[in-house]
């Protein structure tokens, strides 16, 4: 199995990156905090206030390592790729497929399978784990919500009834979401249902920022693979939307970001002090906490699972570079169907 | 449209010669995995393709040589020729171990045949250089290598002017193969897999 590339997060407000023959150092006020060797880095992100040198951006274009700029709270700023490593034939059977309401509506439907079915699969671990009869109860409803928008999908008639059941699935999930927690965990980050730009409690603002985390890798696999981001087949297509880096992060929802998120919780990883509430009501992780999350995510990346379709060990991280290219072969004419990633 | 035109790259013919579908995915698709495998394949070359001309004990250096056959429709460059005299010897380089490969007799053939045209000389012996295990090994150029290029190459140019990609081999050619990641042998050509899941994508399991 190929090897995950690493990811260089910077967080460090200042910092300065610069080339120094095969490898990069980041320094903060003249002292050199870190150098490490370019060989094994796929990506580079940084966060907020952080130098790059123009000759370390160069190397990162000709290597084809990306570099993303995200704000000091993860938000997406841009990304920086060298030469399009261009397959311009994908890229046509990418738009003819998004030119064709059957097509378009398949393939929503899997990916929007892919994520029903992986939020289903984390409800009922936590129906399993849970010690309170009435709340297995809840969190297997849920579950069964989720079964139901299943069914649906496989005869969903067009791209609307898809979001239409997609829309309806996700809001049985978040209802449902706190139970996941441990009960003092509750009590000290009450979350009222999913809400977003701006997050307005702690788990929201946790998720939001795995959310984010997720979405640069998604981009970053579709892009790897010669896709265009921007054309999409669940999300609509809108300038400057990654639509489908938003579509292939569907599936990764559930078990890559919200259930490291409630595990954080339940774990005290995450606690109320890795939080800045801003005036307003806006929360955003602090400096502390996305250091936390991140150190967390890529340890996630880390751990190995079996992909059922593919039949191969590989690691978490790589699936979403794996679903890339199942997407790719697919729209090349080489795959029927394209398969979401159901995590075991 | 007419691209018929456009010469075949050399490299095209020994990717043929180990994998149709391999050839496809370089050539037609512009697919290229960045693993270890090639990263070091691609050392090598950058060692010897700083283009240069030099002599040692009487055989003069060509390395990075252009090399190009009209007739064939080829174009390419050749790692090294020596020069030995006036005869031109190629020699291509490559990473890992001696292996006994067609694919690499198909290239340096080819190269041979481009040298011909270009110089109008006989070239009837070249090599092929291991790095892994640093062994040459001399390769003379019969009858049927000959042929052989001449028919890859016209194969080649149908595909790439079509713009086919072949299914994949799925044998034991993949193990050694750099393009596995993108090329998804097992399910691309195991149909039934990919509709079962597919299928079951759907259903809910208790
Ligand atoms: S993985 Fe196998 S089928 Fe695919 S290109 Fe390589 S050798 Fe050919």
């Amino acid at each position: 199995m190929k090897q995950l590339l690493n990811t260089l997060y910077v967080m460090t407000q200042g910092a300065y990156l610069s080339l120094d023959h095969e490898t990069v150092r980041v320094e903060v006020n003249g002292d050199l905090k870190l150098q490490v060797p370019l060989h094994h880095l796929g990506s580079i992100v940084t966060m907020g206030n952080v130098m790059i040198s123009p000759f370390f951006l160069g190397k990162c274009a000709d290597d084809g390592r990306a570099v993303v700029i995200l704000d000091r709270n993860g938000r997406y700023k841009c990304r920086m790729v060298g030469k399009t490593n261009g397959n311009v034939l994908l890229r046509q059977a990418q738009y003819q497929a998004g030119q064709d309401d059957d097509h378009t509506t398949a393939i929503a439907a899997a990916m929007t399978a892919g994520k029903v079915k992986n939020a289903r699969n984390v409800l009922l671990r936590s129906a399993r784990e849970s010690g309170d009869p009435e709340e297995e109860r809840h969190l297997r409803k849920s579950a069964d919500i989720q079964a139901e928008a299943l069914f649906h999908l496989k005869s969903a008639r067009d791209t609307d009834h898809v979001r239409g059941l997609e829309g309806e699935a996700a809001a049985a999930y978040f209802d449902v979401f706190t139970l996941m927690m441990k009960p003092a965990e509750r009590d000290s980050l009450p979350m009222n249902g999913r809400n977003r730009r701006p997050p307005l409690d702690p788990v929201n603002a946790l998720i939001s920022f795995l959310y984010t985390l997720l979405l640069n890798d998604c981009i970053s696999a579709v892009e790897g693979v010669g896709l265009d981001p921007q054309m999409g087949f669940l999300h609509v297509p809108r300038p400057g939307r990654p639509s489908l880096g938003l579509d292939l992060m569907e599936e990764f929802r559930a078990f890559m970001a919200d259930r490291l998120a409630v595990t954080l919780i339940n774990r005290k990883q995450i606690t109320l002090e890795h939080f800045e509430p801003r005036p307003g009501g806006a929360v955003y992780l602090n400096e502390k906490g996305r250091k936390e999350v991140v150190a967390a995510w890529q340890k996630r990346k880390q751990e190995e699972t079996e992909h059922p379709l593919l039949a191969e060990k590989t690691l978490i991280g790589l699936v979403p570079h794996l679903q890339a290219r199942l997407l790719a072969r697919h729209l090349r004419g080489d795959l029927e169907s394209y398969v979401p990633y159901i995590h075991p | 449209m007419n691209n018929t035109s456009d010469p075949i790259p050399i490299s095209a013919l020994e990717h043929y010669a180990y994998c149709p579908r391999q050839c496809a995915l370089i050539h037609v698709e512009r697919v290229w995995d960045e693993n270890l495998y090639t990263m070091r394949g691609r050392d090598v070359h950058e060692r010897v393709h700083d283009d240069s001309s030099h002599e040692a004990a009487g055989i003069r250096m060509e390395r990075s040589l252009p090399v190009w056959c009209r007739r064939l429709n080829l174009t390419g460059k050749a790692d090294l020729v020596e020069f030995c005299g006036d005869t031109p010897y190629p020699v291509e380089y490559k990473s890992g171990h001696r292996r006994r490969g067609v694919p690499e007799t198909v290239q340096l053939c080819a190269q041979a045949i481009c040298l011909e045209e270009m110089l109008g000389l006989a070239v009837g012996k070249g090599a092929i250089f291991w790095h892994g295990s640093r062994e040459r090994q001399e390769i003379v150029f019969t009858e049927a290598m000959r042929r052989q290029v001449e028919e890859v190459s016209a194969t080649v140019s149908d595909m790439l002017e079509k713009r086919m990609v072949p299914p994949p081999a799925n044998d034991k050619r993949c193990e050694g193969c750099s393009l596995k990641e993108s090329c998804l042998p097992s399910v691309v050509a195991d149909k039934d897999r990919g509709r079962r899941a597919a299928r079951e994508l759907f259903e809910a399991k208790p």
